[in-house]
């Protein structure tokens, strides 16, 4: 009975929430909309038995990936405003569009809901086991079915990194960086310069 | 299959992931030597190609690369295509100001990208292929930074990809869905007799990510802003390799996973392929700009290959295959081409550019013809012998329809091709060119003698290894 209301409430947060980051007036407030989906939506994972994967919605997506949405709204001066002011122009079509998705995914789950699953189908097992828990059941395949997936899934990542290093780093030129090299290696002899003045006469230079 | 056993099959992959994070580092040690960079990058391409060539048959992790005849003939051809990038590439950025040694590296990563989707055998690793290769392409596209085009081509390029796999990604996660599993062959076992609306629901998606890829029509509208916006040697590249990649994951998901459904996609690869010729052989008739024409002539050229592989067919396989590995000689030639040409420092873009061409650059002129002619599909150039191949399969498999229209845009196309050999050959002169780099001509060049006469002995050795590869698709 608990896990059906817990359900039915975080079900229906996710749901208000996810509405309102898009109907949100400030980009601040979408944000922050967004990360209570986020928590909602973890929540639900773990009433399903996944708590692994909910610690990690909680740690990347709540930790990492929602602070840095909110630092880009933040730092970038984007008149949301501006941006919204086709909204209605585009409304119609919008609607249109989004009424044909929900026909053919009602058609879909129609579909799944006389004839099931495809016949032959191979049912993935979620849990090897019952006494296996869920990080050691990823833990399992991570490294050895999947490993060829994770790894190409890590280039990925590297290619990002790459493009948005080579599209926008620029070398100015003129700019004076510590070298500790060159620090170390001064010695008395490079460092300084010992000049005889005589009195009444300055250094030239 | 034991792990070492599973690696060993993934040797290409591991020559290019290690090559490339080598290069990675030692560039950014040493950011000036580019050379060093690119010459090892050209070593690691064909050292996967030979290791490639020397694979055994197989599948490994899970069914997540597969090994065949069909992958080695792939991956051979677009680590080679992948080879000749680089040294047409990095001297022309390089006169452009721009000294990246992150250019080879980039390619050495679409390369693998674009290996895994060749020998993908899980709706996993097609998708990871064909981000990794995709990402690269979209840096690629704008690695010009300072050029206002070529930064609008790498945005454009990169919505409408994201777009697309976007797309990709619903068709493969309601496949999963409906045939629980997303290895080619449990998907094969569930739509044995027949597919249900959900999988076919999905495998309609798949196809039009796919479709995306290849830039077949309607699917087609970054390709001509992007040809014409990214760096031409850029464009050499990513008009030829991945779209062999995307043509061979194309028939490896629906000959792999969906043989049970065969009517279903047979007829969305004939529609696509239909407006692919058609949209290419009109469209490309009120363009001024060689790039942006090029980008019509190979949305048109997509829709041959895909009417070969719509006849579902071994034969039909083997053309598409064919058809795929000469165009991709023609194309990479063509951009050769223009990236050797400027004109007071200025790229030669446009048609009028090349008026009377052929007095100060024969050779160049030479090449262009041949590229053009074989694009028309003129015996005895590359070009015939492949539409020959698309056009026999389609004709056995009783398309006669498609195939009559896909030889009226072939007639329509060779207006286009014959304008710019006309303007070539009999037009007067703007201006004198600029002395056309070493490289890029070499290459130019020796693409041209491949497209005709070498292609004449080319094609009794490509031929049955096209036709192993289509046989190991087991249709």
């Amino acid at each position: 009975m608990i896990q059906i209301i817990a359900f039915y409430l975080m079900a229906a947060v996710t749901l208000v929430s996810g509405f309102c980051v898009v109907s949100a007036r400030n980009p601040v407030h979408s944000v922050l909309w967004l990360i209570l989906a986020f928590f909602s939506a973890a929540g639900l994972f773990v009433l399903m038995g996944a708590e692994f994967l909910a610690m990690l919605l909680v740690v990347v997506y709540v930790g990492a990936v929602a602070v840095l949405f909110l630092f880009v709204v933040m730092m970038l001066d984007v008149d949301f405003a501006a941006l919204r002011q086709g909204f209605a122009r585009y409304m119609p079509v919008g609607l249109l569009i989004a009424a044909f998705l929900a026909a053919e995914m009602i058609l879909v789950s129609y579909a799944v809901a006389t004839n099931g699953a495809a016949k032959d189908a191979v049912l993935p097992v979620a849990n090897g086991g019952s006494d296996v828990t869920n990080a050691e059941a990823i833990g399992r395949v991570l490294y050895t079915d999947y490993v060829y997936f994770f790894q190409a899934a890590g280039l990925v990542l590297l290619v990002a990194m790459i493009g948005a290093i080579v599209l926008t780093l620029r070398h100015k030129p003129g700019v004076r960086r510590q070298v500790i090299m060159d620090q170390v290696l001064r010695s008395p002899k490079t460092g300084m310069r010992i000049v005889q003045l005589k009195p009444g006469e300055g250094m030239d230079q | 299959m034991t792990f070492s056993a599973d690696l060993s099959l993934a040797i290409p992959e591991l020559i290019l992931a290690v090559g490339a994070l080598v290069l990675l580092v030692g560039g950014a040690f040493s950011p000036r030597s580019t050379f060093a960079v690119s010459a090892a990058a050209v070593v690691a391409l064909l050292g996967a190609a030979v290791a490639t060539a020397t694979l055994p048959v197989g599948t490994a992790f899970a069914g997540g690369l597969i090994s065949d005849a069909a992958a080695t003939f792939a991956k051979v051809a677009i680590y080679v295509a992948s080879a000749v990038a680089i040294p047409l590439g990095q001297p022309w950025f390089e006169r452009r100001g721009v000294k990246n040694f992150e250019f080879p590296v980039l390619i050495l990563l679409a390369a693998l990208g674009m290996g895994m989707m060749a020998s993908s055998g899980d709706l996993i690793s097609l998708y990871v292929g064909v981000e990794l290769q995709s990402l690269a392409l979209y840096v690629l596209a704008a690695m010009h930074r300072d050029n206002a085009k070529a930064s609008e081509a790498g945005l454009k390029y990169f919505v409408l990809g994201a777009l697309s796999s976007g797309l990709l990604l619903y068709g493969a996660s309601l496949i999963y869905g409906f045939a629980g599993s997303t290895t080619y062959a449990d998907i094969a076992v569930a739509v044995q007799g027949g597919a249900e609306t959900g999988v076919l629901f999905g495998l309609v998606f798949l196809m039009c990510g796919l479709a995306f890829k290849v830039s077949a029509a309607p699917f087609h509208m970054w390709t001509p802003d992007v040809y014409e916006g990214a760096p031409t040697p850029v464009v050499a590249f990513f008009a030829a390799a991945p779209k062999l990649a995307a043509m061979v994951l194309f028939a490896r998901v629906l000959a792999e996973g969906f043989a049970g459904a065969i009517e279903q996609w047979s007829q969305v690869l004939v529609a696509l392929g239909l407006i692919s010729v058609a949209v290419g052989a009109f469209a490309g008739l009120v363009q001024k700009n060689l790039k942006r024409l090029w980008a019509y002539s190979s949305i048109a050229n997509v829709g041959y290959a895909l009417l070969g592989l719509a006849s579902g067919t071994e034969a039909g396989i083997q053309a598409m295959l064919m058809f795929m590995v000469l165009y991709m000689v023609d194309v990479t030639g063509f951009f050769a081409c223009l990236s050797a040409l400027s004109r007071g420092g200025r790229s030669m873009e446009t048609m009028d550019d090349m008026a009377g061409l052929w007095r100060e650059r024969p050779w160049l002129s030479l090449a262009m013809t041949v590229f053009a002619l074989s694009a028309l599909g003129l015996p005895p150039f590359s070009g015939f012998w492949a539409k020959y191949y698309v056009f026999k399969a389609a004709l056995d498999a009783g398309l006669w329809g498609p195939a009559v229209i896909g030889l009226v845009g072939s007639v329509v196309a060779a207006f286009y091709y014959l304008r710019l050999i006309k303007v070539m050959w009999f037009d007067a002169s703007p201006g004198q060119t600029d002395k056309p780099p070493a490289e890029a001509g070499a290459i130019a060049i020796g693409l041209a003698v491949f497209a005709f006469p070498v292609v004449l002995i080319a094609l009794t050795w490509l031929d049955p290894l096209a036709t192993r590869a289509a046989q190991a698709f087991g249709l």
